[in-house]
């Protein structure tokens, strides 16, 4: 029979730890709430700058990117596309776990990418300390890291434009053949999403019908307004891919501290029936000796 | 009157939202002055002060360097790479800029980027200035 001491025991310690999971789940749905109002709040510049470089794309077709000079080169460049024999991924994933199945589902999609994918080259980029460990630890070479970005209580944009700007070198000196982002995305609270989306080469969206640009006036020319686009239609990518995983790991590890809370409760239920039932058991056990006792000194 | 909405945002916000009835925005080739029924634009923001005029013709003021800008006749939207209120700048910092940015100008490194040091100069003079008037104005009143 299990001493009543050690259920005890064991009792407490699981009430410390469903006190620490409910702590950890209420910190977590503080910064979902902020990392679900930065990536809000940078959905304007975003959609914005989507529409502006829907407009200049239209306005040029690939010919005349093609031809022109200057600035130009570089926005044929980032637009043409080419085999993809090697291909380069950033890996998004958090710096600290606790989330659920969070990290193992974005390396897991890696890992499924690169199957998808036989006889291609790969370097892969590390977001987030969890994804470079698992590198790491498979002895596989990253050609970046960037880590402990998640820890902050914001995400800066200079991040983002730093990884892009990498990209787009790398991509433009024609170095890497493609380059895509892996990670999860912010579907709802309770549901995260692992998304894979092509960063370059860049495919322009598509204009609204209802915005012909046609007439505009370009300053400077649109080919040379397009070289500079590009590159900042890339860093907002990247910004916006950082964003997501940032909401979405928060509202992951705030699903799994509930869980984590409700199963330390009914532990703490079904302990304390133990506890109750050892006693009582103890107790019916000292009133059979006494009873015993009292009748064998009796008779 | 005639207005139109304007409308400046930065990658991480939209920092301000007005229904102007004039606007100055510093732009590729310098300085435009923005009426309500423009004819249609887009182009790159230059470095400076942008400058609007709302209905109870209050003045606003806004430290940008570098973007772009689409014009509309009913609308004009800023899409600046940095953007600043003159009363959140910090002169001391605002003036190391400049000295760290001159001094990369001046740099005979060949591999210094004088451009994006000009940039640099450029938005670290701005920036002075707009603090500079920001003060005096507060002093005025």
């Amino acid at each position: 029979m299990p001493n009543l001491l050690d259920i005890r025991r064991r009792l407490r310690s699981v009430r410390n730890m469903r006190q620490i999971t409910k702590a950890m789940q209420m910190v977590s749905a503080a910064k979902l709430r902020r990392a679900q109002e930065q990536a809000l709040a940078a959905r304007p510049y975003a959609e914005r700058l989507a529409a502006l470089l829907a407009d200049v794309a239209a306005r040029l077709d690939a010919a005349e990117v093609a031809g022109a000079d200057g600035g130009a080169d570089l926005a044929a460049r980032l637009l043409a596309a080419r085999e993809e024999r090697r291909i380069a991924v950033l890996v998004v994933s958090a710096d600290s776990g606790l989330a659920g199945a969070f990290n193992a589902n974005v390396v897991k999609a890696a890992v499924q990418f690169a199957l998808e994918r036989p006889g291609r080259e790969f370097t892969w980029e590390a977001i987030g300390r969890k994804a470079r460990d698992y590198y790491r630890r498979r002895g596989l070479a990253l050609s970046g890291e960037h880590v402990g970005l998640f820890a902050r209580r914001t995400i800066h944009y200079e991040i983002a434009r730093g990884i892009a700007a990498e990209q787009v070198r790398r991509y433009a000196a024609a170095e890497v053949d493609a380059v895509y982002t892996i990670g999860n995305e912010f579907k709802s609270v309770l549901q995260q999403r692992i998304a894979v989306r092509r960063l370059l080469p860049v495919a322009p969206p598509a204009a609204a019908a209802d915005r012909a640009a046609g007439d505009a006036i370009f300053e400077p020319p649109p080919a040379q307004l397009l070289a500079t686009l590009l590159p900042r239609y890339v860093e907002v990518q990247v910004y916006r891919a950082l964003l997501e995983s940032f909401a979405a790991e928060h509202a992951a590890r705030m699903n799994a501290m509930d869980t984590a809370t409700k199963n330390a409760g009914d532990l703490i239920d079904s302990l304390t029936l133990n506890l109750n039932r050892v006693r009582q058991a103890a107790i019916t056990k000292e009133i059979i000796e006494v009873v015993s006792g009292a009748a064998a000194q009796s008779g | 009157m005639d207005t139109f909405e304007l409308e400046i945002a930065t990658p991480e916000r939209l920092l301000a939202r007005a229904t102007v009835v004039e606007a100055q925005i510093p732009g590729y080739s310098g300085y435009m002055g923005i009426l309500p029924g423009h004819s249609p634009l887009i182009g790159e923001l230059g470095i400076g002060e942008l400058s609007w005029r709302d209905e109870a013709g209050k003045e606003r003021r806004l430290v940008v360097g570098g973007g772009f800008l689409e014009v509309r006749p009913e609308k004009v939207s800023i899409l600046a790479d940095v953007a600043e209120w003159p009363g959140d700048i910090d002169p001391a910092r605002a003036q190391a800029a400049l000295e760290r940015a001159e001094a990369l100008q001046r740099s005979t490194d060949p591999n210094a980027d004088h451009a994006a040091a000009g940039r640099a100069v450029l938005l670290a003079r701005a920036r002075l200035t707009a603090r500079q008037r920001h003060t005096e104005e507060a002093v005025a009143h």
